[in-house]
């Protein structure tokens, strides 16, 4: 007989604990923030329980460099934070993409800029996570809207920084994040998990931590192993020491660039709902997306032809899929809690911008299906 | 005990950036000369890093080398330490880097007594960028920042990693190589926060800025003005600076601490 499956009514912090267990979590530093704490607060109970490491550092920056130090023993390293502590961590998750360290920074979105508005709901830090940091670089970025998509998109995230050597950004919001659902823990094993690649250079062969294979990836050592060499946010060589040759920066910074731009398909998760036949395509990501299915369901009950493109990797943005699934719509709406952040995006990636209307909210308040049928009814000149 | 530095330095990374006369290369020397004499293993080793003059040193020496942001130093050795408490870790740091932008850092590392040792390589001075005040340049020094001398008082590195907790404190100079090599030797096999205040001549911005000197007249400066913990000559001269060690204290240490918090946490699960 199959064994039952282990279902638990959850908050998206605690399904994300979860899922970063399930993942292989082992290391956790961080600093109390709302909209995020309880992600802190959990792991502080189970991570010692299965000998993993937490820690309270003295402030959002510490917690963010020390996951960096925790990843190079090679234990999986998390961070979890909102808006503000996500602007300070901002040097060290650059230093964590120059020096090809992975870790995983969960950043439970709430209204900004500033102290904002941090017990309401926001999706203002699209723009940050993929430049928040200073300098040419790529970042992976993903999100969910719902707790079973949430679970898979978190231990998605630890795969695809150990694969890419690369911080990933979970990019969650206040509504997700507090909200409470139904949640089917996967058995071990149905989600896979992709553990660190160890060099297999022997002792007393010289290593090269940053040259990279043939396709792109960089096996690591861990600090503590036979190979002893520099980690360094300055451009640097394949040992790792410093350099300012012309040659080596520009191939750091395309190696950088190259490895997460050209694997835009590998990494990019999407779901798509009516899209076969839809006039107008919604697109939508995180807790706005479920109001945005919410409308294309009721417009469908009205035989009215709507469709809902979700995205759940927001960078690297997967402007190819975007426009081809955007390719038969008359109208094209985004969905989303800010000013038109990935509005921008989609308006680059279509064949005609002039057709790519925004519906938002910025006030705290989660973005209805009726706020969704109003710009709907005003771009058919039908008024509201 | 005659040491080879050789087996301790990466060669391909030298020449060094240290201008000629800078103390930290003699804070360089003794740390390999207390490393070798306490027979650590390379492989056992982490050496963690800032940025500055001093951060620098972390990409010459052959061990698990982290040259990080500026003031993180402890923070990212926080995450190694923890995650492998075996290890030994060093964060050899500036005085700008450990007491301006890493401040916060460094005084909740002493309060955690997590088993690193911190060698403050204070030059009294931001070097790397050109010789600006640093929390340690004292009033009334000049710097390219205080063209009228400076109005800020320094820090006492001693009195305040004793009152944020840490359990092994002392101050040496680059002039005092025999002590300084003691020094590091015992900040080492402390078990808890260790911090060493190494006073490291900056011949090129504080010593010209101030009229000091050269390298020499820097260090004889440091042999004149330095006296042992206690000594009488402090009560008759409150300006001379007492060397040696301030704090040596068992205490309860973080990652010891740590340990049984895992113990607690599966007897519940």
């Amino acid at each position: 007989m199959k064994k039952d499956k282990k279902i638990l009514f959850l908050q998206g912090n605690e399904v994300c604990v979860e899922a970063a267990l399930y993942a292989g979590l082992d290391f956790y530093a961080g600093y109390p923030i709302t909209p995020s704490t309880e992600i802190a607060e959990l792991l502080a109970l189970r991570l010692p329980q299965k000998g993993g490491k937490f820690i309270q550092m003295e402030d959002e920056i510490a917690s963010m460099c020390a996951i960096i130090g925790a990843s190079l023993t090679g234990h999986k390293s998390m961070t979890a934070t909102s808006g503000p502590g996500f602007s300070l961590k901002q040097e060290a998750i650059g230093y964590a993409i120059m020096a090809e360290v992975p870790c995983v920074v969960v950043n439970v979105q709430r209204g900004g800029p500033s102290t904002g508005l941090p017990t309401k709901v926001s999706q203002g830090d699209v723009m940050q996570a993929r430049w928040g940091t200073h300098g040419d670089h790529s970042i992976i970025a993903m999100t969910a809207s719902n707790h079973q998509d949430l679970f898979s998109v978190t231990v998605e995230a630890f795969n695809l920084a150990e694969t890419y050597r690369t911080p990933v950004i979970l990019l969650f919001d206040e509504i997700v994040g507090h909200m409470r659902e139904r949640l089917v823990i996967p058995e071990p094993g149905e989600i896979p998990l992709l553990e660190r690649l160890h060099t297999s250079v022997k002792e007393g062969t010289d290593y090269h931590p940053y040259l990279p294979r043939e396709d792109g990836r960089l096996p690591m050592s861990d600090f503590g192993g036979v190979h002893r060499y520099n980690v360094t946010g300055l451009v640097h060589n394949m040992w790792g020491f410093p350099s300012d040759q012309p040659g080596i920066a520009h191939g750091l910074i395309h190696h950088l660039y190259d490895k997460i731009e050209n694997n835009v398909n590998a990494i990019n998760r999407m779901k798509e709902y009516y899209l076969d036949d839809a006039e107008c395509v919604l697109i939508s990501y995180g807790s706005s997306a479920r109001s945005a299915l919410q409308e294309v369901e009721n417009r469908r009950a009205l035989g009215e032809r709507l469709g809902l493109l979700e995205l759940q990797t927001l960078w690297p943005f997967p402007a190819k899929a975007v426009r081809e699934r955007c390719e038969k719509a008359k109208n094209i709406l985004v969905v989303e809690m800010n000013m038109g952040q990935i509005l921008q995006e989609v308006k680059k990636a279509v064949h005609h911008p002039d057709k790519v209307f925004l519906v938002n909210r910025i006030d705290g308040t989660f973005i209805s299906p009726e706020d969704i049928r109003n710009v709907y009814r005003l771009i058919q000149g039908k008024g509201v | 005990m005659s040491v080879s530095v050789k087996n301790y330095v990466r060669e391909r990374f030298l020449p060094h950036i240290w201008c000629p006369g800078c103390g930290h290369g003699i804070v360089m020397n003794n740390m390999i000369r207390a490393i070798a004499e306490l027979g650590l293993n390379k492989n056992d080793l982490v050496m963690v890093t800032g940025i500055g003059c001093s951060a620098r040193i972390s990409g010459y020496m052959d061990f698990h080398t982290l040259h990080t942001i500026h003031g993180r130093a402890l923070a990212f050795a926080t995450g190694v330490k923890l995650s492998r408490p075996e290890l030994t870790l060093i964060v050899p740091m500036g005085d700008g880097d450990a007491l301006a932008i890493g401040g916060n850092h460094f005084i909740h590392a002493a309060r955690r007594n997590i088993d690193i040792t911190a060698i403050i390589m204070n030059n009294n001075i931001y070097g790397m960028t050109g010789g600006q005040f640093s929390p340690l340049s004292g009033y009334g020094k000049k710097a390219t920042t205080a063209p009228f001398g400076n109005i800020d008082e320094a820090f006492d590195i001693a009195a305040l990693a004793k009152a944020a907790g840490a359990s092994f404190v002392a101050r040496t100079t680059t002039y005092h190589v025999a002590a300084l090599k003691k020094t590091i030797k015992e900040a080492i096999t402390h078990k808890g926060f260790s911090v060493v205040e190494v006073m490291s001549q900056c011949p090129t911005y504080f010593g010209r800025k101030n009229k000091i000197g050269g390298a020499v007249d820097m260090l004889n400066f440091y042999k004149d003005n330095t006296v042992p913990i206690g000594s009488p000559k402090k009560t008759e001269n409150p300006a001379l600076i007492e060397t040696g060690v301030f704090v040596n204290e068992e205490r309860p240490e973080y990652c010891a601490e740590y340990e049984k918090i895992v113990q607690k946490a599966q007897k519940t699960k």
